[in-house]
């Protein structure tokens, strides 16, 4: 069996579990945020049992809308809190609260070989370590909420493997924005990719996250990591409670292996409108921005920020530019602001924010107007996903980010520090 | 039996098409909401599509979020069913789940505006317009059960777990 196929076996009373076969999957930990926590807790209600299955399973993550942006936000999140205040479930209030996906592992509340699910697409996030996490809508959400269970078919692997050493600037966002751009957004659909090779054994934890997180953009189910020594440091401080570790089998069988060299990848860009619409740096030129946006479930760890402050740090952001920078959690927030990297950002004429999703969804903190362009370091520039229908969104890593507000247009890292 | 009209649309229109993030505000008030549904794909299509029609799309539809207003308003609208040669996972389970039927089946041959026939049972799609007949895939058991049923928390309430 696979990685997934081993984690989904052992969380349903089967021994071996094949791609293809429907299975009722026990789940470790359930997660809903402020826009679909309101849907999956009227969902709920309506299903007539009083409590959740298990109080410790289940998360709510007030994060997109969150300090309140308007009163619908309010609402939602009043209702969210009552609702947990009531089941006695985990609640993260502004102050504690964190974007999810990089709060919940840092937590330790998601942990390896775990099932987790979540109404929120990103949960894929957490394959990072070595866990089988996959997003679903409100609804599954409620049904997982009252019974610990949910149906799935048991998605076939793909296998990929990257060979060769990253250059420098080369981060996780440029080998899974590369791999999408190969593949397509739907070159994984329903299948869970399974992330190996020497350019992966080297890949920090946060740069992990990075791409596990956007295994959604190219149509997958999960994307998944084998836990090694960086995953054990990673866990080891943060579990309070036990987990195990899967590892897939030698005769596993996997739907496609994919190979790659990456030892002369270049950072990576995604052009409007697609994350697979990618090309390297060097061949986006002269694209002059009006925003740049740093954070986010995909890039807004500490490596993220320390990145960003190497670039920034000392200089300053072009003067027709608003560079937003946006810490994942409080605690990625206290650690930049202890290491100096939040001075760096002020001095050099950033906006730094308190936790949020805001301007990735266009929902606030950064919305876009007509004919305006933003580089991201976020996951999605489909049309009108910052702002107006008529605005760019362009992805990229957080160093060529960093680059870009600097020089007012799309750039590569190198053109300031070599 | 189903009838209604094609509105066609190509590949991969994500959620964001469908119910733009700019809209979030609309999110607790989804007869508004319905008002801009698939806006970002065809501004016209909210004002043109009536109770009965299809949406017919090409591969990956629904691709993006897990948002469950996405197909929330495509029902609300009245949409009867989707037929698409692909869709995006998330959106499969959701649309499923809120009892919106979603069929697999090849769409190149379907225009805008045909009259469509669809029997869900016996699993084939007349094109009257153009006296074409088409058969679509059928859904996993479970998913017909949840289909079957009205949408997952019927189902759910009626046995209380998956039964597969």
């Amino acid at each position: 069996m696979t990685l997934a196929e081993k984690i989904l076996a052992a969380h349903t009373d089967k021994k071996k579990v094949s791609p293809g076969e429907f299975i009722n999957v026990r789940v470790d930990l359930i997660l809903a945020n402020d826009i679909t926590a309101p849907i999956a807790i009227r969902e709920f209600q309506r299903i007539g049992v009083d409590k959740v299955f298990d109080p410790k399973k289940v998360v709510m993550v007030p994060d997109h809308f969150v300090p309140n942006k308007d009163i619908a936000s309010a609402e939602q999140a009043k209702l969210m809190r009552e609702f947990a205040r009531e089941q006695e479930i985990l609640y993260f209030e502004v102050g504690q609260m964190g974007i999810e996906h990089v709060l919940l592992p840092e937590q330790g509340l998601v942990l390896p070989g775990d099932v987790v699910i979540g109404a929120d697409s990103h949960t894929c996030t957490y394959g990072a370590l070595g866990a089988f996490a996959t997003g679903m809508g409100s609804t599954d959400i409620a049904a997982a909420m009252a019974t610990g269970d949910i149906w799935m078919k048991v998605p076939p692997t793909i296998k990929l493997i990257y060979h060769g050493n990253l250059g420098k600037w080369v981060s996780g966002k440029d080998l899974i924005l590369y791999t999408i751009s190969n593949i397509g957004v739907d070159g994984a659909l329903y299948s869970a990719m399974e992330f190996v090779g020497e350019a992966i054994d080297t890949l920090s934890i946060d740069s992990r996250f990075t791409m596990a997180n956007m295994a959604i953009e190219a149509g997958a189910k999960a994307g998944l990591f084998r836990v090694d020594n960086k995953t054990q440091l990673y866990v080891k401080s943060r579990a309070k409670r036990p987990y195990l570790v899967y590892e897939p089998d030698n005769d596993a069988e996997y739907s496609q292996v994919i190979e790659y060299d990456v030892s002369l990848l270049e950072p990576q860009v995604a052009l409007p409108h697609s994350p697979a619409n990618t090309k390297p740096v060097s061949q986006v030129e002269n694209i002059d921005i009006n925003q740049a946006v740093i954070g986010s479930c995909t890039n807004g760890r500490l490596e993220d920020l320390r990145i960003a402050a190497q670039i920034l740090k000392g200089r300053k952001v072009h003067p027709e530019v608003r560079c937003i920078i946006i810490p994942g959690s409080q605690q990625v927030y206290l650690d930049a602001l202890v290491e100096g990297l939040i001075e760096a950002f002020i001095k050099a004429g950033a906006a730094v924010s308190t936790p949020t999703c805001g301007p990735c969804l266009g929902g606030h903190m950064g919305v876009l107007a007509a004919g305006e362009r933003c580089i991201s370091t976020t996951n999605r520039n489909f049309v009108g996903r910052m702002g107006s229908p008529k605005s760019e969104v362009y992805l990229a890593n957080p160093a060529v980010a960093a680059a870009s507000a600097i020089m007012g247009r799309i750039t590569s890292p190198g053109e300031i520090l070599g | 039996m189903l009838r209604g009209k094609a509105f066609k649309f190509g590949d991969n229109i994500s959620t964001d098409h469908i119910t733009p993030g700019r809209l979030a505000h609309l999110r607790s008030n989804l007869p508004e909401l319905a008002k801009h549904v698939l806006e970002d794909a065809d501004p016209t299509f909210a004002s043109r599509v009536k109770a009965g029609d299809f949406i017919v799309a090409g591969n990956n539809f629904g691709l993006g979020s897990s948002r469950e207003h996405a197909p929330l308003v495509i029902k609300m609208v009245g949409v009867n069913a989707i037929l698409a040669k692909s869709v995006a996972r998330i959106f499969f389970r959701n649309a499923i789940n809120l009892g919106l039927p979603v069929l697999i089946c090849n769409t190149d041959n379907i225009d805008d505006g045909d009259e469509l026939e669809v029997d869900l049972a016996r699993g084939t799609v007349n094109d009257i317009t153009r006296a074409n007949q088409l058969t679509f895939g059928k859904l996993p058991e479970v998913m017909l059960h949840i289909l079957n049923e009205g949408g997952l928390i019927p189902y759910i309430k009626k046995y209380g777990d998956f039964k597969l």
